[in-house]
């Protein structure tokens, strides 16, 4: 039981959670941001392999890390477009169309890294965000270490979720966002094209999505490897179901989350020997459907989530 | 520009979608073989010889196509009723890990002709249970299967890398985590000497056969179809929303724990975490290719066979990643998409 | 004379083989009142679509105030001045009320949603002009006539002065239909010009000033209100005199089927509060009210489709606990479903299946379906139905909403039902097939059927039924004999008001 608090107590834990928890809230924002204007976005899961691959590889070229980032997002903003074209403009399955996505740009992924990074023994690195070094505040005590000494990339992170949140319930164009998902007729009705916000929406979230990505190989680990996203996408997918579709709430539980993953790998350390490492690590996934499980019932699904607009056509 | 619902599709266009979505997905494949810097053409004829060239390719190609077919069959039967299985993946893996144990533990010294039908089943069981949690997650809490069978392939794959592990793992390989052997007397019986062609092909066509059969003819197949194109038509007209979806699931599941089983007591004969290189997903590209026709299934299985097969020589030969058969695949997946909607939509103006 | 307000010249607009506005020209003036009146399908809808720029159109134009508006442009047309008040209403059940009319209404661009202000607007208006609404309530927690008042409001709130109706009253009780009408015309008097879209004679008579009457895709003919009559309007938009079949007096036989203190729980909601009813072979029992009053409960209890929480149906006498779809099938008992596309048919699969899906059993051996013998049925339907536009093979999605329902009624009358369970029958069917659909209802009932008649149509069950009972709030009233049926009597039922009967209390 000691262990348990001694791991709860670590201040080790903490810096983790939140650098855990970075890809969770970005990738959650911007499936959150595709569903409230009523597309699932199953096209996550690739995007930020995508993402992950195509900012280590700009960094790796020679460009500065936030340039990396914004390759990544544009790079997610372009497979946005493909999954929109498929969706809104053509109306196909939802869910078909994003796993397409998915296959698509993971493979393509993993093409363009081995077609233009030689394999070698040893996989290239690039130097990733260092944390920053915030005078005052990174030398508190204990929250120093925890709170205050993350890469730039995670107070980004935190500062879009306060964003959208703002924009989702505080704007007109958040309004309208809302509107074109519960009822694309109704939007359209009060002049505003579900298709174009659709579009944006999608776009944009694929974008987040994009730099969920890239945080991994940009910050959280240095190189680009395949199957390094590892699911963290379908995760996503389920925090936002977790969240109700609030981006404050996505906040939360990817954070409520990366704490149980930093833990459990925290207890892996002390309780190694004793009990496979494996059980640990179905810890996300598990508690993830779970979650789905408690909430999908409760939460307030976009009413028009899935249904393909077209217009004149009920 | 506008779409509009065409009123009758005409046959021709409807048989000749998948010829053009995957003439238009590798048409785009291309450019990226092209920008690659090798000559497309060259590189197209390198996949077919290299999936067809030789009579070990030839029979490396059928092989490749058995797990295939047999997921393929897994998500079109659970799409035509609407129930979206993305779990195949770990079905497999579940049917895979669980022949092995009862192989190796449980059944191994019975004779051929008692062990093999027993692991079949066996392997085909624990697929279907794998896709019952998320069917009841659906039934009772209404939750999205999609992302509760994605999520589950990762339990299930790590699941079986704790077996191979520990309590199942194979003293006899130097540390490796990998799975026991199954009996010899466990092995599918060859369709051709000095290849790994097996009768699992064998099994995948005719299961295939048998579906084509139940899905168009049987009181099942009318039902589970209904239950799929709309769900409240079908509880108006008497269908057994909730049976249906579970013997569905049955059915479902058990294909893709089949694919697993065949693929370890026909080739490989033991477990390790990288016994599918991904057929769980490439069963839903098969499937859609096929448009989810257990018949066509067959015929997509073998394509995508052809071009991971084909893919590997052609990346020998030439340079160029075998990635692009994942991408060729994915891609086909699209273009198939995108050809259907224009089977049912023409374009206004 | 000043300009109209509003003038529409010359437009046409044809979608694939048809013609669904064939040069129509109408005007309003400030102030003025002017009912398009027309069966389904004559171009209301669409007109409307292309004065609000949904749809543009092939020639012609709409002018307001003497200004062109540009073809296919909501914004402009919002900006223009024109409120669109929608029969299926374009409004978001989980968002509030002041959001639902404040969407679109501000620049997508500013910082700020300007909530206090919106809100101070939106009382105002609705204190101007009497509709009172919580601008805070989330809207899918409105009544009906209250979503509707929110769909109003959201047109005035964009100040329009030439407010669009399309069916008002469709989903409205009598009472509620008359103070909406009371409004319109308050409105008008306040300098708002109003155009309803409406089937419905009596309301068009006592509210509008002007009627223009459309029918196929054309402006047939105009007339004040003032000029006109109820049989000179019907014939117009029928384009002949109407003629529906009328109901022969008959002995009605055995009670069949009898209901006491049935409850029935759907989502949690007592959707039937303990009702009564008997209904006996060779009659026609209509239950009248406005649709979401039980309807759908009743019908789906009776269909097999919802169980029971309490009391007793008695089915040819036998108490029956609960009833599957099997059941109610092989005892015999025919159901219309009140939605078509959704209920009553799969619309990607062939006639013949849908045909026998739900007898499926009589249909195959040991699993396997026989599929001649579908085919078989599927066109002795057809033939004997007079259902055009499909073969037992095609889809059954290609054919008309009235070719479809004459398919629905023949897989149900073809086997002689001994009860019928009819629910809205001839909801959205042109005249000729609503006909068709009374006349299979009455020869059903000639041959000995109990006919269960669920309607909101008071012409429709005062031609048919033999006995009538209003559905509100869950609860039926006792039955009155057709003899005794009027128009009001019917509208005080519908309302809740029966005599003896406290169904005040909810």
């Amino acid at each position: 039981m000691s262990a348990v608090f001694d791991i709860i107590a670590s201040a080790g834990l903490w810096a983790a959670v939140l650098r855990i928890a970075t890809p969770l809230i970005l990738g959650t924002l911007g499936a959150l941001l595709c569903e409230r204007a009523g597309v699932l976005n199953l096209g996550i899961e690739g995007i930020m392999t995508f993402g992950a691959m195509i900012g280590w590889l700009a960094v790796y070229n020679g460009a500065d890390l936030w340039t990396g980032f914004l390759v990544a997002a544009l790079a997610g903003g372009l497979f946005g477009l493909l999954h929109a074209g498929l969706t809104v403009t053509l109306g196909l399955s939802q869910h078909v169309s994003g796993l397409g996505v998915t296959l698509f740009a993971s493979s393509f992924s993993y093409y363009v890294f081995r077609l233009l990074v030689p394999v070698a023994g040893t996989p290239p690195t690039i130097t990733p965000f260092q944390p920053i070094h915030i005078p005052g505040l990174s030398d508190l005590p204990f929250l120093g270490q925890a709170v205050f000494s993350q890469t730039p990339p995670t107070y980004a992170a935190i500062l879009i979720a306060l964003a959208l949140a703002y924009l989702v319930f505080r704007t007109p164009l958040g309004l309208a966002i809302r509107m074109t998902g519960e009822n694309p007729h109704a939007a359209e009705a009060q002049g505003i094209n579900p298709m174009v916000v659709r579009y944006g929406a999608v776009i944009a979230g694929s974008a987040l999505m994009g730099m969920a990505g890239a945080f991994l190989t940009l910050s959280a680990f240095n190189s680009f490897f395949p199957t390094m996203v590892q699911g963290r996408g379908w995760i996503c997918i389920a925090l936002v179901v977790f969240a109700s579709w609030r981006p404050q709430r996505a906040l939360l539980g990817a954070l409520l989350f990366a704490f149980f993953d930093g833990f459990q790998l925290r207890l892996q350390t002390v309780l190694g020997g004793v009990v496979p490492y494996q059980l640990f690590l179905m810890i996300p996934y598990v508690l993830s459907i779970a979650a789905l499980a408690v909430m999908a019932r409760r939460a307030r699904v976009p009413q028009a989530l899935m249904q393909p607009y077209r217009r004149g056509e009920r | 520009m506008r779409f509009e619902r065409r009123e009758h599709r005409p046959v021709a266009l409807v048989i000749a979608t998948p010829l053009i979505a995957v003439v238009a997905a590798l048409a785009i494949a291309g450019i990226l073989i092209a920008i690659a810097g090798a000559p497309v053409f060259e590189a197209y004829w390198n996949i077919l010889k290299g999936a067809y060239g030789s009579r070990l390719s030839a029979t490396e190609t059928l092989t490749r196509a058995t797990p295939l077919i047999l997921t393929g069959l897994a998500a079109a039967v659970a799409f035509r009723a609407r129930l979206w299985n993305i779990g195949g993946e770990g079905q497999l893996y579940l049917g895979a890990i669980t022949v092995a144990w009862a192989s190796s533990h449980l059944i191994g010294s019975w004779p051929s002709a008692l062990q093999i039908p027993a692991l079949l089943i066996m392997g085909a069981v624990a697929g279907m249970i794998l896709l019952l949690v998320p069917l009841w997650l659906r039934l009772r809490f209404s939750v999205d299967e999609v992302v509760t069978t994605l999520l589950l392939n990762f339990v299930a794959v790590l699941f079986v890398s704790m077996l191979i592990d520990t309590v199942l793992k194979d003293p006899t390989a130097f540390g490796w985590p990998q799975s026991q052997s199954v009996a010899d007397a466990a092995m599918l019986p060859k369709l051709l000497a000095r290849s790994r062609l097996n009768l699992g092909l064998v099994i995948a066509v005719v299961l295939a056969l048998v579906l084509a059969f139940v899905q168009s003819r049987t009181v099942f197949g009318i039902q589970s179809r209904a239950a799929g194109l709309n769900p409240q038509g079908a509880v108006f007209a008497g269908v057994p929303l909730g049976r249906t979806l579970v013997v569905v699931a049955c059915v479902s599941g058990g294909l893709a724990g089949l694919a697993g089983a065949v693929e370890v007591m026909g080739v490989k004969g033991y477990v390790t975490t990288d016994l599918s290189p991904g057929y769980g997903y490439s069963g839903i590209v098969v499937a859609m290719l096929a448009n989810l026709n257990p018949l066509g299934v067959v015929v997509a299985g073998l394509f995508t066979a052809t071009m991971f097969v084909g893919a590997d020589g052609m990346s020998r030969a030439m340079g160029i990643p075998s990635y692009i058969a994942d991408v060729i695949v994915a891609l086909s997946l699209l273009t198939m998409l995108i050809a259907v909607f224009f089977t049912q939509y023409r374009i206004r103006r | 004379m000043s300009t109209p307000v509003l003038q529409i010249e010359n437009v046409s607009k044809r979608f694939g083989q048809t013609l669904a506005n064939d040069n129509i020209s109408l005007s309003l003036d400030k102030g003025e009142i002017v009912a398009l009146l027309g069966e389904n399908g004559a171009g209301k809808t669409t007109l409307m679509s292309i004065l609000f720029g949904h749809y543009v159109p092939d020639s012609g134009r709409v002018m307001v105030d003497g200004q062109e508006l540009p073809a296919g442009r909501p914004r402009a047309a919002i900006r223009a001045g024109i409120g669109m008040v929608h029969q299926h209403f374009a409004l978001a059940p989980n968002l509030t009320v002041l959001e639902n009319v404040t969407t679109g209404t501000e620049s997508l661009w500013s910082p700020r949603s300007r909530r206090r202000e919106a809100r101070a607007k939106l009382l105002a208006i609705s204190e101007r002009f009497g509709l009172k609404v919580d601008p805070d309530a989330r809207l899918g927690d409105l009544s009906v006539g209250e979503q509707q008042r929110v769909e109003i409001l959201k047109a005035l709130y964009n100040e329009a002065r030439i407010l669009v109706l399309d069916e008002p009253t469709a989903v409205l009780t009598q009472i509620e239909a008359e103070r909406l009408f009371a409004t319109l015309k308050d409105m008008a008097a306040q300098g708002l010009s109003l155009i309803f879209i409406s089937h419905k004679l009596d309301e068009v008579m006592s509210t509008a000033d002007r009627i223009v009457v459309l029918r196929g895709g054309r402006h047939v003919a105009e007339r004040r209100a003032s000029e006109t009559s109820k049989p000179e309007l019907a014939e117009l938009m029928v384009g002949r005199a109407v003629s529906r079949p009328v109901r022969e007096p008959s002995d009605p036989g055995d009670v069949v089927l009898e209901a006491a203190a049935v409850t029935v729980r759907i989502g949690g909601v007592d959707r039937l509060k303990a009702v009564d009813f008997r209904l006996r072979a060779g009659e026609v029992l209509g239950i009248i009210g406005v649709s979401g009053n039980g309807q759908a409960a009743l019908a789906q209890l009776l269909s097999g489709t919802a169980a029971m929480a309490s009391g007793d149906l008695l089915l040819f006498g036998q108490p029956v606990d609960a009833l599957s779809v099997k059941d109610a099938v092989t005892a015999g008992i025919g159901r219309i479903p009140e939605d078509r596309n959704k209920d009553g048919a799969i619309g990607e699969m062939a006639i013949w299946e849908n045909a026998i899906l739900e007898r499926l059993s009589s249909f195959s051996r040991h699993g396997l379906v026989d599929r001649q013998a579908g085919m078989a049925f599927a066109q002795t339907i057809i033939d004997t139905f007079d259902v055009r536009g499909g073969s037992p093979a095609s889809r059954i999605r290609l054919l008309s909403g009235g070719n479809m329902q004459k398919l629905i009624l023949g897989r149900n009358l073809i086997d002689r039902p001994r009860i019928l369970i009819a629910a809205q029958p001839a909801r959205g069917l042109d005249e000729g097939a609503v006909a068709a659909v009374h006349e299979r209802i009455l020869d059903a009932r000639r041959q000995g059927t109990a006919v269960l008649l669920i309607s909101e149509d008071l012409d429709e069950v005062m031609a048919l039924a033999d006995r009538i009972q209003a559905i509100v709030g869950g609860r039926l009233s006792p039955p009155i004999p057709a003899q005794e049926a009027s128009t009001r009597r019917l509208g005080l039922m519908m309302a809740g008001e029966w005599e003896g009967e406290t169904a005040h209390a909810v």
